[in-house]
C-alpha cells in the first residue's frame, strides 16, 4: 500500500531518527510512505486568530500538494497532523475563509484531502494484530509509558481518532502488540509545555517533570512519544529535573516508531539514538533489543 | 482602587476587538472555572485563565493585556475541550497576545536568542515561539 | 341590506398598544362599517374587560345583532370569554367568532399601512364565516368518573390519594413490583432530614388499603384510546409468579434462590435474587419472581422457591394478563432517572468504583442499603475520610451534557455532605459548586448548617478531571473565589448528575398522544398558568416527569392535578364542542375512506344503509374526515367548504 507522506521540517533534520524509523517500520509492514514532491513547513501551530488567513496559506499549500498526489496524506509528526487537520476543516467548512485563501494559493482547494496520523493508519489499515505477527524481537514485558501529548487528542471534534479522547489507548495497544507492558498513568495526555521552552525552560521543565514522575511512579522504564517537541522537552529537561527534584531518575524517551522498528527486527543503527540526551542504548541493550 | 463600571467601559471598542479577533462570545462564559481547573500551566500564571476572561467581561482589557498569564498559555486546548459552554479560550488568549504585540511590539526578541539554543532546539520549538510571541 | 346578509357586529380591540401600536384600529372600524352585513363596527381599548364585554352585550341587545366578530388576540385566550358574553346577551355563542389580528398580524408585522390592510382582510374573512355559522348547541357526552394514574412514586401516590379521597375510583399503574418510586430509595430528605421511608410508607399503605384505589403493580399501560371523559385503556399485568394475596413476605424463597444478579434498587451496589422483594416496606407486600434472571420457567428449570414457600404463593403458570378499563381522566407521574455519565469521561464515573452518583450515595447512606447505613467506600470497604461532592454534572453543560439546571442537586448535595459528616465526624467533605440554588422554605438555612455546623468546605468552581492514583481518586478543580487551582486526593467522589425523564417516557407520550419537550419531559399547557395540565384535554401531569423538581413541589403538583381531575368529574355533565362532522346522506356513497382516517373512531360504515354515520359524542371536530371525503359528503359544522371558500375569497380580496 502506498500513501502520500509529509515528513515536515523537524523530522527531516533534528528529528531524523523519527523519520527514518517511521519509514523503515512502515515499509516492513507493507506500507510505503511516498514523500510529497513539493512541501513546505506546516507552520507548527494552528493560527487561532479569526482574521489570520495568511498563516493558513503554509499548511494549505501542503494540503494542495497532498491532494495532487492522491486523496490521502499521512504524517508522523503530530504537530503537523494537528495543523493540517484543523486547516483542512477550516477550508472545508468556512466558505468565506476558503474563498479568501484560494486567492493566494496556486491551485484551488476544496478541503477534500483526508489527513491521517501514522499511528492511526497503523491501527486502522495495517492492524495491530498484523503487527503482532510481524514482531521478531518481542519487547518481553518491558514497561513502557505511552505519552500522547496534546496534538492528537485536542480539540477532540477536530483531530481525535480515539474512541474516548479523555482515555486514549491507540499507542498503548500498539505497545501491547509489540510485547511491551503499557504503563497506565494519569498524565498520558497532559501538556509537556511545547513552545514554552523558548519562553521559560523552568515552567516547561516542571510540566515535563510531572509527566515523567507519574510514569515512573507507575513503573515505567521507558517513555515513547509521537511528537518531536514533546520528545525534546521530556528528554532534554531531565538534567534540570535532576537538579530541582532530588531523587529523580533519568528515563529514556523514544519515538514510538523507533521501538516499533526494533521490535520488527529492523536495523536501528541510524535511528539517531546518539542524539538523545538520555541514552536509551544501555536499557535497550540490557534487554537484548539492540546490539551495542 | 474601585473598578468603575459603566456601559461605556463594558461595551468599549477594545472589548469588541477581542471578540472580533477571537471569534468568541465573552458573555457565554459563566465563570465556572473548569478551564482553570484543567490548565497545566495555571500554576505559573499570575491570574487564572478564567480570571482573564472575567477581566474582559468587566471591561478591564488593559489589565488582561498586562497579565503574564497570556504568555504562559501553551495552546494545549484542554480548556476548550472541556468548556461546558464551548468557549474557545485558546483563541481569546491568542487575540490578547496579538493585541498586546500590536501595541507594544514583539514579546520574543529573536535576536536575543542564544546561538547555542538555536542550534540545539528543534525548529518546531522556535516556529511555535515565533508564531505565538511575535506579530 | 337583506336579512340573508345578516346583522353582524364587529368589535375591534386595541389591546393597549399590542394591536393599536401597529394597526390603525379606528380606520379599521370605519372601513368595516360599509362591509356587506356589518351593521355595527366599533373599536375599544380592552374588549376582554368588564366594560368591554358590556359594550358587546349592549350592542347585541340594542342593535339586534345576529352575529359578532371580535377582532382581538388569539381565540385560545378569549374565545370562551366572548362567547359567554354573547350568550348572556341572548346570542347563540357559536355565532360569535374571533378574528386574530394580534398574534397573526400586529405582533408579526412592522409596517402600519400593510398591517392595517391585512387586519381588514382577516376581519372580512371572519365576517364571511359568521354569516354562514349555524347556531349550535353543545353536546352532552357521558363522563366516566374514574381516573388512571400512571406511575407509583410520591407524585402518583399523592394524586391517587387525593382523587380517591374525593370519592372517585382510581386505577394506579406502576411498572415496578412496588410503589414508592425514587423516594423509597432515599435515606433522608431535606431540609428536615426525615427518614424518607418513614414519611413515605404511611402513604403507600394508605394506597394499598384504599377502597377506591385499584393498585396494579408490575404493570404497564399498553394503549390509551379515546378522549377526555372517555378514555379506553389497555393495561398489561406482567406475571409476578407470586400470588400477592397469599404471600406473607417471610423471605424463605429468597434464601434458597440460586440466582444472584445486581440489585437495581441499590443501583447495582448490591445483589438480589431472581425472586425477591425490592425493599421490606414494599406495597403490595409481596415478593416477585423476575422472569429474566430466573434460571428458566418454560420449561421449569428449578423449583426451589415454590418448595420453600409454606404459603403456596408461588405459581409458575401465571400468565400475562391484559385488562381493559374505562377512565375519564389520566394523571401521568412517571418520575425521573439520572443522566448516564459515561460521556463525561474526564469525571471518571463508570471507570472507578469510588466515583458514584447521587442515587448510589443515597443507597450507601441508607440503613436498608448495601452497607447497612455504614459509610464505606465501594472499592475496598474502608471508611472514606476525604469525600468530594461535585455539583452540576451533566447539567448546565450545553457542550457536553444538558443545558438545563436539575434544580435539586444543590440541596441534596448539602444533605449528602451533612449526613456523611454525621456518620464520619472526623472526615472532611468538599463541595465543588457553580451556584447554590436553595430557594425553598428553610433551604438556605439548611445549606448554611452544612457549612457552619458540619464544616463542609464549599469550593466555587467546576472540576476538570477525576482520575485514580494508587488507591485515591484525584480531583482537579478550581476555587474561583480565591483564584486557586485545587487538587484533592479523595477517598470517594460523589457526582450530582442531571435529572432526566424516566426510561420509556417518550414512548408513553406517544401512546397517550401528549407532547414532550426535546429532553423528554412532558409539556405543560402553559409554563406559568397551567403547570399541571398537558396539552391534551383530560390528561394531567405531576412530578419530575414534567420537569426537575423536589418532593414538596411534586406533592403540590400532584394535588393540583388531582383537583383538576376532581373538578372535571364534579361537573354534572361533560359538554362537548358541537363543531362535529355531519354527513350528507344523499352525497355519501358509502366508500368508507373516511372511517380509518378518524383518530377517535367516531365514524362507522352502516352496511345496511350503505353509508357512513357519525357518533357525535366521539367526534372531536378535527376535520380530517372532511379532507378525505372524495365527494364532499362529510362536512364539519361551522367549518363547511362553503364557509372556507367564502373566507378565502374575502381574505384574498377577490370578488365573491
Amino acid at each position: 500500500m502506498r500513501i502520500a507522506y509529509f515528513p515536515g521540517c523537524t523530522l527531516s533534520t533534528k528529528a531524523k531518527g523519527f523519520n527514518d524509523s517511521a519509514r523503515d517500520s512502515a515499509k516492513a509492514l507493507g506500507l510505503e510512505l511516498v514523500d510529497l514532491e513539493q512541501w513546505n513547513c506546516c507552520g507548527a501551530t494552528f493560527p487561532l486568530l479569526t482574521d489570520n488567513m495568511l498563516d493558513l496559506t503554509g499548511p494549505a499549500r501542503v494540503l494542495i500538494s497532498g491532494r495532487q498526489q492522491g486523496g490521502r496524506l499521512v504524517t508522523a509528526c503530530t504537530i503537523c497532523y494537528n495543523v493540517l487537520r484543523r486547516t483542512n476543516r477550516v477550508i472545508r467548512e468556512n466558505e468565506d475563509g476558503r474563498e479568501k485563501l484560494n486567492l493566494f494559493l496556486e491551485a484551488e482547494y476544496k478541503g477534500d484531502l483526508e489527513v491521517l496520523d501514522l499511528l492511526q493508519v497503523l491501527r486502522d489499515e495495517v492492524g495491530f494484530d498484523k503487527i503482532w505477527e510481524a514482531v521478531k524481537r518481542p519487547l518481553d514485558g518491558l514497561k513502557v509509558a505511552a505519552y500522547y501529548g496534546c496534538m492528537v487528542l485536542r480539540p477532540p471534534k477536530e483531530v481525535a481518532y480515539e474512541e474516548d479522547p479523555e482515555n486514549p489507548c491507540a499507542l498503548d495497544d500498539l505497545l501491547a502488540a509489540l510485547g511491551a507492558e503499557p504503563v497506565n498513568y494519569p498524565y498520558k495526555g497532559e501538556c509537556c509545555g511545547a513552545y514554552l521552552i523558548v519562553k521559560s525552560p523552568q515552567v516547561a521543565g516542571e510540566l515535563s517533570y510531572t509527566i515523567l514522575d507519574s510514569a515512573q511512579r507507575n513503573g515505567a522504564q521507558l517513555v515513547v512519544t509521537n511528537c518531536p517537541l514533546c520528545q525534546f522537552n521530556l528528554d532534554r529537561q531531565q538534567g534540570l529535573m535532576g537538579q530541582r527534584h532530588a531523587g529523580f531518575q533519568p528515563i529514556p524517551i523514544l519515538y514510538f516508531t523507533q521501538l516499533l522498528g526494533i521490535a520488527l527486527g529492523l536495523d536501528s543503527g541510524d535511528y539517531g539514538f546518539e542524539k538523545h540526551y538520555i541514552d536509551p542504548c544501555s536499557l535497550l541493550a540490557s534487554r537484548n533489543l539492540i546490539a551495542i | 482602587m474601585r473598578v468603575k463600571l459603566s456601559s461605556e467601559a463594558l461595551q468599549s471598542d477594545f472589548v469588541k476587538k477581542v471578540e472580533e479577533i477571537s471569534g468568541q462570545d465573552l458573555l457565554a462564559c459563566n465563570q465556572c472555572g473548569k478551564c482553570s481547573a484543567g490548565c497545566p500551566v495555571a500554576f505559573a500564571m499570575d491570574i487564572l485563565p478564567s480570571q482573564v476572561i472575567r477581566l474582559l467581561q468587566l471591561g478591564e482589557v488593559e489589565e488582561a493585556l498586562n497579565s503574564e498569564a497570556i504568555w504562559f498559555c501553551a495552546a494545549c486546548q484542554t480548556c476548550y475541550t472541556r468548556c461546558p459552554r464551548g468557549v474557545d479560550l485558546t483563541r481569546i488568549m491568542e487575540a490578547l497576545r496579538e493585541m498586546a504585540m500590536r501595541e507594544r511590539g514583539d514579546y520574543l526578541d529573536i535576536g536575543a536568542i542564544p546561538p547555542e539554543e538555536l542550534a540545539e532546539f528543534p525548529q518546531l520549538a522556535f516556529i511555535g515561539g515565533f508564531r505565538k510571541y511575535t506579530s | 341590506m337583506t336579512k340573508a346578509m345578516g346583522r353582524i357586529g364587529v368589535f375591534i380591540c386595541h389591546c393597549g398598544t399590542n394591536i393599536a401600536g401597529t394597526v390603525d384600529v379606528e380606520k379599521l372600524a370605519e372601513n368595516l362599517r360599509s362591509y356587506p352585513g356589518v351593521v355595527h363596527s366599533v373599536d375599544y381599548t380592552y374588549l376582554c374587560s368588564e366594560p368591554g364585554q358590556s359594550l358587546i352585550k349592549e350592542a347585541i341587545a340594542g342593535k339586534g345583532l345576529d352575529g359578532v366578530v371580535v377582532a382581538a388576540c388569539s381565540p385560545s385566550l378569549h374565545e370562551a370569554t366572548f362567547r359567554r358574553a354573547s350568550e348572556e346577551a341572548g346570542l347563540n355563542p357559536y355565532r360569535c367568532e374571533i378574528a386574530n389580528i394580534r398574534e397573526q398580524c400586529s405582533w408579526v408585522h412592522e409596517d402600519k399601512a400593510e398591517a392595517t390592510h391585512k387586519a381588514e382582510r382577516i376581519i372580512q374573512a371572519v365576517v364571511e364565516k359568521v354569516r354562514l355559522d349555524e347556531p349550535l348547541t353543545p353536546l352532552k357526552v357521558p363522563l366516566t368518573r374514574r381516573a388512571l394514574v400512571i406511575g407509583g412514586g410520591i407524585a402518583g401516590i399523592q394524586a391517587a390519594l387525593d382523587i380517591a379521597n374525593s370519592g372517585y375510583e382510581v386505577v394506579l399503574v406502576e411498572r415496578g413490583p412496588s410503589i414508592g418510586g425514587r423516594m423509597a430509595q432515599l435515606s433522608e430528605t431535606f431540609p428536615t432530614l426525615d427518614c424518607s421511608q418513614c414519611i413515605l410508607t404511611p402513604k403507600m399503605v394508605e394506597v394499598g388499603r384504599h377502597p377506591n384505589i385499584e393498585l396494579l403493580t408490575y404493570s404497564a399501560v399498553l394503549e390509551a384510546l379515546g378522549y377526555v371523559g372517555n378514555f379506553k385503556v389497555k393495561i398489561l399485568k406482567k406475571p409476578r409468579y407470586v400470588i400477592v394475596e397469599k404471600c406473607t413476605a417471610c423471605g424463605k424463597c429468597t434464601k434458597v434462590c440460586p440466582v444472584v444478579v445486581p440489585n437495581e434498587f441499590d443501583r447495582g451496589l448490591s445483589c438480589r435474587h431472581a425472586i425477591d422483594i425490592p425493599f421490606p416496606q414494599a406495597v403490595p407486600t409481596a415478593y416477585y419472581l423476575d422472569e429474566e434472571s430466573c434460571l428458566g420457567l418454560f420449561p421449569l428449570v428449578c423449583d426451589k422457591c415454590a418448595r420453600a414457600c409454606d404459603a403456596g404463593a408461588i405459581d409458575y403458570d401465571m400468565q400475562p394478563e391484559v385488562v381493559e378499563c374505562e377512565v375519564g381522566a389520566i394523571v401521568v407521574a412517571t418520575g425521573y432517572e439520572l443522566y448516564p455519565v459515561e460521556q463525561t469521561g474526564s469525571l471518571g464515573w463508570g471507570k472507578h468504583a469510588d466515583v458514584v452518583d447521587g442515587l448510589e450515595f443515597e443507597r450507601m447512606l441508607s440503613a436498608s442499603g448495601p452497607t447497612g447505613g455504614e459509610m464505606r467506600r465501594p472499592s475496598d470497604g474502608k471508611v472514606p475520610k476525604e469525600v468530594v461532592f461535585i455539583q452540576c454534572v451533566g447539567s448546565r453543560d450545553p457542550e457536553g451534557g444538558l443545558p438545563y439546571c436539575s434544580k435539586i442537586c444543590c440541596m441534596y448535595t448539602a444533605k449528602h455532605a451533612m449526613l456523611y459528616k454525621h456518620k464520619v465526624p472526623d472526615g472532611q467533605a468538599y463541595v465543588f459548586y457553580m451556584d447554590i440554588r436553595a430557594g425553598g422554605k428553610g433551604y438556605e438555612e439548611f445549606v448554611q448548617r452544612a457549612i457552619e455546623e458540619d464544616g463542609v468546605l464549599y469550593l466555587r468552581g467546576r472540576v476538570s478531571r477525576v482520575f485514580q492514583e494508587d488507591n485515591k481518586v484525584i480531583v482537579w478543580g478550581v476555587d474561583t473565589l480565591s483564584g486557586k487551582e485545587i487538587e484533592i486526593a479523595a477517598d470517594l467522589v460523589v457526582l450530582a448528575t442531571a435529572m432526566v425523564p424516566s426510561q420509556g417516557a417518550m414512548d408513553l407520550a406517544r401512546k397517550l398522544r401528549i407532547a414532550t419537550d426535546e429532553y423528554g419531559f412532558y409539556s405543560e399547557a402553559h409554563p406559568k398558568l397551567r403547570p399541571v395540565e398537558s396539552l391534551t384535554a383530560g390528561i394531567y401531569l405531576a412530578g419530575a416527569a414534567q420537569a426537575p423538581k423536589d418532593i414538596p413541589e411534586a406533592v403540590a403538583q400532584a394535588g393540583g392535578a388531582a383537583s383538576k381531575v376532581v373538578s372535571l368529574f364534579s361537573a354534572e355533565e361533560l359538554l362537548q364542542e358541537p363543531i362535529t362532522a355531519t354527513i350528507d346522506e344523499e352525497r355519501c356513497s358509502g366508500c368508507g375512506i373516511c372511517v380509518p382516517v378518524c383518530p377517535y373512531q367516531a365514524l362507522g360504515l352502516d352496511l345496511r344503509e350503505g353509508r357512513v354515520k357519525v357518533t357525535e359524542a366521539l367526534c372531536q371536530g378535527c376535520g380530517a374526515c372532511v379532507v378525505s371525503c372524495p365527494s364532499g359528503a362529510v362536512q364539519q359544522r361551522n367549518f363547511t367548504d362553503k364557509q372556507v371558500l367564502a373566507m378565502l375569497t374575502a381574505g384574498l380580496g377577490m370578488e365573491g
